[in-house]
């Protein structure tokens, strides 16, 4: 450990993670990060064409004329896009321009048809909004979002099995893109990712994108710089392209963060550049391709008019905004006390959220009973799995069902493990699975007594230690009961029953 | 007749001059390959052009916005979220010059 | 001889079958093969489609069906696309290229029953303003063919006047139109940006291109604008007003209009014998009950400079999907993706194409920006308020088209500034996007003379209307040289 990391301050500032074999030159590092988000909206067709999103067709297949950068073509913005933009202003309760412009980035390369993107540069749509992180310590930081705004995403280059050439596929190219561009205010890549999860939940809550990041439809760049505590200027920063999950990201800043400040130490100077992320590696390397000094020379695309929004289109976007995920956690730990933890874990989806409350709705005298089963087994068995709680392998109410009967005393909390276990395999519902296992609580006390009795018989031994004074024996005969019973003897009964018939 | 170009500045010798270095800057940020023996006749041409557009100088247009497009007042015109194009990749691509499965190829990019 | 009817009377005579299309085809697609040695006024002659197209003409009318030009021949400019036809931008680079898909200029004259002869020779992406700048050989000016035709639209401009066709389509980005129109002695109009929709018209300058129409006549003129313009979902900057019905509104009378005259326009650079012509002109209006006043522009002499850099800088970006990947020119053997880049890009592009490349680059590039592009963009602002002003005190302007009558081929090709000037009365109606049309108004020398009326936005029926009255009371434009008669 550096004397740089001890001293780090609470709110997590200041360590510089992943610190490879530095000198420890005494000096405290910061660590300044900003992200730049890359959300892909999850409208039917592209930003500017009618082609297809769909993900993983056959090369070229959704690529039109539009998307192909045809000569005489001309872009036509798609309403929804906008509209899921504005969603998401709202959503952070940033500043959505009445007015913003559509502007050309010119350069070249082979997965970009037109030899310009056409993104927003000086208006974008979405402008000064902020996004709540939770710390480890359990406070929150607010992060600034400088911007968003709307882009077509670009094609993409193939480079395998193809001897010395690059096949392009344009069929991402014209994919609507919301660029969310946070503020230098992340001091950690544990921040860094807290705030990169905190928008992936955002944006699928607002159902303006399905978050899946392997298909690349949620990437991230990270802008990541060091300077000595207490600087103001700024240290040069690297950009690392294109990373495509939240480990990668953490990782790859964790060894970004660390390369740079031991080239500091050395004597050298960190050059600015972008950075690729090389995952086998675990390593950032200098882009060669991309180190040219580049001169997009934007200017606002001719093609396309200012895009006015009123007031009136405005309030309607936001009078449809479902409830956002720090609201929910809030009413949840209102409505049915939960603690903030399983609030924040319940809330993480829209569908684990809206799962939830389906479930307490049903038993809501067993609200935090609930939390525990869909944030434990449940989220256990879908895991296993590797599936999402929207898929319907076990729905709100059979879930509920089984809490009932948990509730009611019909079965034990040990019990109800092996029912959820036989639901799960077999689809039955809680009460088919208790009539057709005879898993039925025993709470007929005659019975539970006449059981009683059976194992005193058979222990006479054990008995007489117990009544000579061995009180740790208390718990042999419970589970003798127990197996004697298949475990089915209500719990509190048979303790009960137990401290009255063992010492006569 | 009257010749316009004697009302320009260049004629009286103070031609602004691009470099040779800033023509081939240019040239290769418009990817544009300019023989060696052709630049000097560049260099002079957009030079003269450079000059001439020079002349915007002289207008005050303190507190005059910029003016993209020729219609103010009109907002951008949107169209409704449907998939209206079909898979036509075969006849776009007898316009490419190398395909090879539906990719369109280019030399090898480096990254 | 049925070169010589108007396309209004020609659409008369193919629906009362006094003529069929497919005859009428037959004898213009003679005299464009003929005129091709010495006027080169198409690159491609599509003479099969037309004669199909011209049968199903004839069939349609024989049914008492077909559109408003149901048979009528015409050519476009080969910058508006067309499916399976050759469309090649009078360049290099795109002259293998086949469209997939028709410009909706294309599409709406093709429903109108209008019959598609070629594709017109022009400047190389409409870069150019005498047509010297064509891949495929210069176009000459048919009243005399050492001289030039205009450009960019030189093509539409010379198989209109020799009587190739009745009428062509042409666009205009800083006076491609009007000026070959002027030179040629043919009737031009550019309409009002956003009236005509872009969508399949090759990009030159995208806040600048507008696309219309050369034809003998303002009559003839109006007919086909008719068809060409209204909104286009598929092009967001057409605009969305109803399109009133030119030809109607014709005859009106000229009575209680007040005529601007271009005081900035009637400057030293107009040649004398020009000058005599449209003050001449003028003094028709007058006859015809118009009012008639000076206007002043003050910031219009801003207008080329300001052109030459908006233009180039919006070429510069819409010329980078010329790359060799996906369509058009690609070099032979790349060695790496920079060398095909900039090997095809050069191939691909004449000098003049370059030339506006790279000053659009350079006035977009880093610290340039401001200087140039910026402050073009504030002129412009300036030019279009001076119209503004000036449509609030007049219902239209007049002055000269072009300074001078059409030049001798390679007069001005050394320098491209006094090429440029050639643009100096067209190029403001671009930057304000105001309707705008040239008539034939006398001739200088043996060689027409171009008047200009500048309308503001959507008055291009007045503007017909003025030029039409104009056109009841004069023959220029009847007159056809010689050679073609």
């Amino acid at each position: 450990m550096t004397k740089s990391s001890a001293a780090s301050s609470a709110d997590g500032a200041g360590r510089p993670e992943g610190r490879g074999a530095g000198t420890g030159s005494g000096t405290e590092w910061e660590t300044v990060i900003g992200l730049e988000i890359h959300a892909q909206l999850a409208t039917d067709s592209k930003i500017f064409s009618g082609a297809s999103t769909a993900y993983g067709a056959a090369p070229n297949t959704q690529a039109c004329l539009v998307d192909l950068g045809y000569p005489g073509v001309l872009p036509v913005l798609n309403a929804e896009a906008v509209r899921m933009a504005v969603r998401f202003g709202i959503a952070i309760g940033a500043h959505i321009a009445r007015q913003s412009v559509f502007a050309r980035k010119n350069y070249f390369y082979p997965d970009l048809p037109k030899g310009y993107q056409i993104s927003q540069y000086e208006l974008p749509i979405v402008a000064r909004g902020a996004i709540d992180i939770v710390l480890d310590d359990g406070s929150v930081k607010r992060v600034g979002v400088t911007r968003a705004h709307l882009e077509e995403d670009a094609g993409k280059s193939l480079h395998e099995g193809l001897p010395g050439v690059t096949g392009i596929d344009l069929n991402r190219a014209g994919t609507p893109l919301l660029e969310i561009v946070s503020e230098p205010q992340l001091r950690s890549a544990k921040e860094a990712i807290a705030y990169m999860k905190k928008v992936h939940t955002l944006v699928r809550y607002l159902q303006i994108c399905d978050g899946n990041m392997q298909e690349g439809s949620f990437r991230c760049d990270a802008n990541v710089s060091v300077r000595p505590r207490g600087a103001d200027k700024l240290g040069t920063r690297t950009e690392i392209k294109n990373v495509n999950s939240f480990r990668f990201v953490e990782k790859a800043i964790q060894y970004e963060v660390a390369r740079q400040i031991e080239l500091i130490e050395s004597g050298g100077a960190v050059v600015q550049e972008t950075r690729l992320y090389d995952p086998d590696k675990g390593e950032t390397r200098s882009m060669r391709s991309k180190e040219e000094a580049n001169d997009y020379r934007y200017f606002p695309d001719p093609d396309l008019l200012p895009l006015m929004l009123d007031e009136e289109y405005i309030e309607a976007v936001g009078a449809e905004l479902p409830e956002l995920p720090d609201a929910k956690a809030a009413r949840l730990m209102a409505q049915y006390g939960l603690p903030a933890y399983d609030a924040g874990v319940l809330t993480a989806s829209r569908e684990l959220a809206d799962y939830y409350e389906a479930v307490a709705r049903a038993v809501p005298a067993q609200a935090k009973l609930a939390a525990n089963w869909v944030m434990g087994d449940l989220s256990a068995a879908l895991n296993k799995e590797g599936l999402d709680i929207g898929e319907g392998r076990m729905p709100a109410e059979r879930l509920a069902g089984l809490l009932t009967r948990i509730a009611d005393a019909t079965i034990s909390g040990k019990i109800a493990k092996e029912v959820f276990e036989a639901m799960w395999a077999s689809g039955d519902s809680a009460d088919r699975v208790i009539e057709t296992k005879g898993l039925k609580q025993i709470t007929d006390t005659a019975a539970i007594e006449r059981a009683i009795e059976e194992v005193m018989a058979k222990n006479p031994a054990q008995l007489a230690e117990y009544r000579a004074g061995k009180d740790k024996l208390f718990g042999f005969f419970v589970g003798q009961v127990m197996k004697a019973t298949g475990g089915k003897a209500n719990p509190a009964q048979l303790n009960e029953l137990l401290k009255k018939k063992l010492p006569e | 007749m009257y010749d316009f170009c004697t009302d320009f500045r260049f004629l009286d010798g103070t031609l602004m001059a691009l470099t040779r270095a800033q023509v081939e800057s240019i040239a290769h940020l418009a990817r544009l390959e300019l023989e060696p023996a052709e630049i000097p006749a560049f260099q002079d041409k957009l030079s003269r052009i450079v000059d001439f557009i020079g002349e915007l100088e002289r207008a005050d247009t303190a507190g005059v916005a910029p003016m993209a497009h020729p219609l103010p007042g009109l907002s951008q015109r949107l169209r409704p979220d449907a998939v209206t194009e079909a898979d036509e990749h075969d006849l776009y691509q007898r316009n490419a010059p190398q395909v090879a499965s539906g990719l369109y190829l280019v030399p090898k990019v480096i990254e | 001889m049925i070169h010589r009817q108007t396309l209004a009377r020609l659409v008369g005579d193919l629906r009362a079958r006094k003529l069929s299309s497919v005859e009428l085809v037959r004898a213009c697609l003679e005299r464009i093969e003929a005129s091709q040695p010495a006027l080169n006024a198409f690159i491609s002659i599509t003479a099969e489609q037309a004669l199909d197209a011209a049968q199903a003409a004839d069939r349609a009318l024989a049914r008492g069906d077909g559109g408003p030009l149901a048979g009528v021949p015409i050519g476009h400019k080969d910058l508006f696309c067309t499916a399976g036809v050759r469309t090649t931008c009078g360049s290099r680079m795109l002259e293998n290229f086949v469209s997939p898909y028709d410009a909706t200029v294309v599409e709406r004259l093709k429903a109108a029953g209008a019959v598609m002869l070629g594709k017109l020779n022009m400047d190389e992406f409409a870069m150019g303003s005498s047509n010297e700048t064509s891949y495929y050989g210069p176009v000459r000016n048919p009243w005399n063919t050492d001289r030039v035709p205009g450009g960019s639209s030189g093509g539409s401009a010379a198989a209109v006047c020799a009587r190739l066709i009745p009428a062509a389509t042409a666009t205009d980005t800083g006076g491609s139109i009007r000026q070959p129109a002027a030179l040629c002695g043919v009737t031009g109009i550019k309409p009002t940006y956003g009236r005509v929709s872009r969508y399949g018209m090759i990009a030159f300058a995208s806040s600048l291109d507008q696309g219309g129409v050369i034809a003998a006549s303002a009559e003839d003129a109006a007919l086909m604008l008719r068809e060409m313009a209204g909104f286009d979902r598929r092009d967001s900057t057409s605009v969305d007003t109803p399109v009133p019905d030119y030809v109607a509104g014709l005859d009106a009378p000229l009575e209680g209009l007040t005529i601007g005259v271009l005081k900035e326009f009637f400057d030293e650079g107009l040649d004398p014998d020009n000058e005599r012509c449209l003050r001449e002109a003028l003094t028709v209006f007058t006859r015809l009950g118009a009012g008639v006043r000076e206007v002043s522009l003050p910031n219009i002499s801003l207008s080329v400079p300001a052109y030459y850099v908006v233009a180039p800088a919006e070429c510069s970006s819409n010329l980078a999907r010329y790359d060799g990947v996906r369509f058009g020119h690609r070099c032979e053997s790349p060695r790496d993706l920079q060398d095909l880049y900039k090997r095809s890009r050069s191939e691909g592009f004449g000098a003049e194409v370059k030339r506006r490349i790279m000053t659009g680059t350079y006035v977009l590039s880093a610290g340039y920006y401001d200087a140039y592009y910026l402050k073009a963009q504030r002129v412009r602002r300036l030019i279009a308020a001076d119209f503004e002003r000036a449509f609030g005190e007049v219902d239209m302007l007049m002055g000269p088209a072009t300074p001078t009558a059409a030049f001798p081929l390679g007069a001005k090709v050394a320098d491209p500034i006094t090429m440029y000037l050639n643009d100096i009365y067209t190029i403001s109606a671009n930057l304000a996007g105001v309707p705008a049309l040239s008539i034939p108004c006398g001739f200088a020398r043996g060689l027409p003379v171009g008047l200009q009326i500048i309308g503001p936005h959507f008055a291009e029926q007045r503007l017909l209307q003025a030029a039409h009255r104009y056109q009841l009371e004069t023959d220029w434009h009847l007159r056809i040289p010689e050679r073609f008669a």
